[in-house]
């Protein structure tokens, strides 16, 4: 120990009785043509967010067209039947708007964030790129090409290809899951101006979407510029698509894919997960946290703090319409993938076996009821977090109820989240690494059979 | 309507032991930020120490005289709180967001560890930080396509004995190398009152905030004297055009061109920022639409500052070739746009444009407490003045497009440019690598 004079310290203190918080009120409304509006009025800045939330996620493409719903979300921006793509960029930014458009597995989003100076003449922008996207064969060739590039980034990149390939090798070949949510090289090249407009026309229709809008708008506010911009848009909502959630094999695997002198390997553990709307997300959720959620979790406190064998690793379910996957996720030093694997499912092992004391799970739930008025700081996130009530399809109250629903979790109720949702004997994981240094030691484990790949996902 | 102007409430005082405090309420919801920054980087490394500010960010969660190893974490996230800190090359950062009525957690655990971090500080956990640094060095730049950039533009930009010059991450064997009296030293050096911020935003009230600063804070000792860094000034431009080629894990070449600019928070910095914002800020800025949308060679563009406060700072424009496109045709490319730009100027149109999104995103992120302590504690830190917060929009839209031209003639032409190109390996020719400037980098 380094020899220091004496050091002043004053003692630990106690905490005061906390603020009352209250997600922000919201009006739920729906207009003449079916469309769904949801407004929070928050007034601290003058800014806004709109999210403008379509039913056209990726799991609507077709097979063999995957990539369909995000080229179609992207080329709303790429130009109007007035505007070409530059020009439409340069409008919106003028105002010094920020718009984004992206689709994910479950919808399709355009999310605009403005100053309410400018929100009219934005609304008058967001009305064209909905409703007149002019789909210029330049523009979707230009975005093909992208997303090419993109592709072979990702098959170079290590972290990116282990998430995206985990997906991959967890879901039935038949499911969309098991496909790139993107799309893939041979899908995307399939994808003409054709298929872009049956998809718009099929799945943008008024009654299949919802608009969310949080700031310094009224809900009167809101709907009149809603109503203007889109008042005249009509359509029936189209048939809601679920994706096939059976998992590809019942027993365990090691899927190494192959990535000759990689200094570290990227480490992927884990199984089809739960719904999004599932009655035991509570539950699940702060077990999660315990497991591998939080920094202090069982399993970074074991592979980074008392191994040192990597710079962090956590857990984590991705939620969906429908089970999306669970994942544990870390980067090691090649020589102890196997040994970080194993200190990995010891953790597993142990929250399946033994109750969480009651001063472990106090830490998950008074983090996840602490730290609730943090997250809904921005009018960004607040759209966010009412993006999500209506695309899951949960109750009003949910934010209301949330802390509640959170304390209510007991120590018995995170050992029956952990034994009914985590089934060691399903798990696969995944290995992005160099196969001379990590193929050896993993054999040893004898988790399951070794199957190896190439960095395109293809059996060697 | 007219724009309402924010203005974000400050008041400011200084503890006898030289502490800096910004002080901003705002009671909209039941939040607190509680930001710290030390007025240390890895520019203040001797050489044979280098990683040793970004080895502290680790070991500042390891406990401290009261506090138990991890326990920090423990702590802020019971409390309901989130947590970080990062290292730059001129400073280090540490904060808190947490609810309101644990203020006092959060500065008895900053004041804890720096008045009594030493006593706490072990072989052992200097050990397992050291190799979690080393991961966090494979992680982030060995295993990731492009990772050493930020290590290798820097090395390019400024001569070897600058301060920026420098690897922030620090050498390996430099990090072996670190004896647990070297890191007592580091710290015992920079980790002081009077080289430090503190900044507290959100829902407080600031008198008890003023008790609790001085209960905690009052107490740590002034520090010594800290070795002063060497004169930081360059001439205004790299006197050449500066490149290395890095052969890397990577599929498509990317390009990283540096023009050295004038420092951050300077009068003449913001035509600079604005210039940063045409180039390359979202999907109407010019290199977008030049490379990546009428010429198709780019599959990617960027651009941004380093916003380092002393001497000069660095505009870097980032662009990733399309499939096919080699490096060369690349750096052409954006060489040509370049040329344009210095030849032709930008339109008032743009200027209007850069400004416009620079204003949004500023105000959106005042919406968040952490963010407007951490501003405070730059503007506190950088020039003594957190009220520099409430002048930086009137700042961005003072430029004028005359401003922004005189930046481009001045700053970006041949004589003032460093390319570090990355390829794939196979595709390095030999007879570029490890030429001309990279041989300096080494």
């Amino acid at each position: 120990m380094t020899t220091v004079p004496a050091v002043p310290r004053t003692p630990r203190p106690v905490p005061g009785s906390p603020r009352e918080y209250h997600f922000p009120r919201f009006e739920r409304r729906t207009l003449a043509n079916d469309m769904r509006l949801v407004v929070a009025h928050v007034p601290k800045l003058p800014l806004a967010t709109v999210v403008v939330l379509i039913d056209a996620g990726a799991v609507c493409d077709a097979e063999g067209a995957e990539g369909t719903a995000q080229l179609t979300a992207k080329m709303l921006l790429e130009g109007t039947e007035s505007l070409d793509g530059a020009e439409l960029a340069e409008q919106f930014e003028r105002l010094g708007a920020s718009i984004d458009s992206n689709a994910d597995w479950d919808a399709a989003a355009v999310t605009m964030t403005t100053l309410v100076e400018h929100l009219s003449d934005a609304f008058d922008l967001l009305r064209d790129v909905l409703l007149q996207p002019a789909f210029r064969v330049r523009e979707i060739e230009r975005l093909k090409a992208e997303r090419l590039a993109e592709l072979l980034q990702m098959r170079a990149e290590p972290r990116g290809l282990a998430d995206e390939l985990f997906t991959k090798i967890l879901y039935t070949p038949e499911s969309r899951y098991a496909r790139l949510e993107d799309g893939d090289e041979g899908s995307v090249e399939s994808i003409d101006r054709q298929a872009i407009v049956d998809f718009y026309r099929a799945r943008y229709v008024a009654g299949g979407t919802t608009v969310v809008v949080a700031g310094d708008v009224t809900a009167d506010r809101a709907e009149e510029l809603v109503s203007r911009a889109f008042g005249k848009w009509e359509g029936r909502p189209a048939e809601r698509v679920a994706a096939d959630t059976r998992p590809a094999r019942r027993d365990r695997a090691v899927h190494l894919v192959v990535k000759p002198d990689a200094p570290q390997s990227e480490l992927r553990i884990g199984q089809v997960g739960i719904p999004r709307n599932h009655p035991d997300f509570f539950p699940v959720n702060v077990m999660n946290a315990l497991l591998g959620g939080l920094f202090n979790s069982r399993i970074n406190l074991n592979l980074r703090e008392e191994h040192a064998y990597t710079y962090g690793a956590f857990s984590g379910f991705e939620w969906r319409r429908q089970a999306g996957p669970f994942m544990i996720h870390t980067a090691v030093k090649s020589d102890i993938t196997d040994a970080a694997a194993r200190e990995t499912l010891h953790e597993v092992d142990r929250i399946r076996s033994e109750a969480v004391t009651p001063d472990e799970l106090s830490l998950a739930t008074s983090y996840l009821t602490g730290v609730f008025p943090i997250r809904f700081e921005t009018t960004t996130a607040i759209a966010a977090a009412l993006s999500v009530l209506a695309l899951h399809g949960l109750p009003e109250d949910y934010y209301d109820r949330y802390r509640d629903n959170v304390a209510s979790i007991t120590s018995e109720k995170v050992l029956t989240a952990a034994q009914r949702y985590l089934d060691p004997s399903a798990f696969q994981m995944l290995v992005v690494g160099d196969p001379t240094i990590v193929r050896g030691p993993l054999e040893a484990m004898r988790f399951g059979p070794i199957i190896l790949y190439d960095a395109q996902g293809k059996p060697l | 309507m007219q724009f309402r102007m924010m203005r974000i409430p400050i008041e400011t005082f200084r503890l006898q032991n030289g502490l800096f405090v910004s002080l901003s309420e705002d009671h909209t919801a039941p939040i607190v930020a509680v930001n710290l920054w030390y007025h240390v980087g890895s520019a203040n490394e001797p050489p044979g120490r280098t990683g040793f500010a970004h080895l502290f960010e680790h070991m500042l969660f390891q406990g401290s005289a009261d506090v138990q190893a991890n326990e920090h974490f423990e702590l802020v996230q019971r409390a309901g709180g989130t947590l970080n800190g990062s290292t730059w090359l001129e400073r280090t950062n540490y904060f808190e967001t947490l609810p309101s009525n644990q203020l006092e957690l959060a500065l008895w655990l900053e004041a804890n560890r720096m008045g009594a971090l030493l006593p706490a500080m072990t072989q052992q956990k200097l050990d397992t930080q050291r190799d979690v640094v080393k991961n966090e060095r494979r992680w982030s730049m060995d295993n990731q396509p492009y990772g050493s950039w930020l290590e290798k533009l820097p090395a390019l930009c400024f001569p070897a004995d600058h301060p920026f010059h420098h690897s922030l991450m620090g050498s390996m064997e430099d990090l072996t190398a670190a004896s647990l009296e070297d890191v007592g030293q580091f710290f015992a050096t920079f980790y002081t009152p009077d080289n430090a911020v503190l900044s507290i935003a959100g829902d407080f009230d600031p008198n008890e905030a003023r008790r609790l600063i001085e209960r905690h804070f009052g107490p740590i000792p002034r520090g010594g004297r800290k070795p002063a860094l060497p004169d930081m000034s360059l001439p205004t431009v790299f006197g050449q055009w500066k490149r290395e080629v890095v052969p890397d894990d990577v599929m498509l070449p990317r390009l990283f061109l540096a023009f050295r600019s004038p420092a951050f928070g300077t009068q003449a910095y913001y035509p600079a920022s604005v210039c940063g914002a045409i180039l390359g800020l979202r999907n109407g800025s010019r290199l977008k639409r030049r490379l990546v949308r009428e010429r198709e060679v780019a599959a990617d563009t960027t651009a941004f500052t380093f916003d380092l406060a002393k001497g000069s700072d660095l505009l870097v424009v980032d662009v990733t070739a399309r499939p096919g496109v080699p490096a060369e045709q690349l750096e052409q490319e954006v060489a040509f746009e370049i040329d344009a730009l210095v030849r032709d100027g930008v339109s008032d149109a743009e200027v209007e444009r850069a400004v416009a999104l620079i204003q949004t995103m500023f105000v959106s992120s005042m919406q968040e407490a952490g963010e407007r302590a951490d501003k405070l504690s730059l503007f506190a830190t950088y020039f003594g003045d957190p009220n520099r917060l409430n002048e930086e929009v009137d700042r961005y839209r003072a430029v004028t497009t005359e401003q922004v031209n005189g930046f481009i003639r001045e700053r970006l032409g041949e004589n003032n440019r460093a390319s570090l190109v990355y390829v794939a390996r196979e595709d390095a020719p030999g007879e570029l690598v490890g030429s001309g400037a990279a041989l300096e980098a080494r």
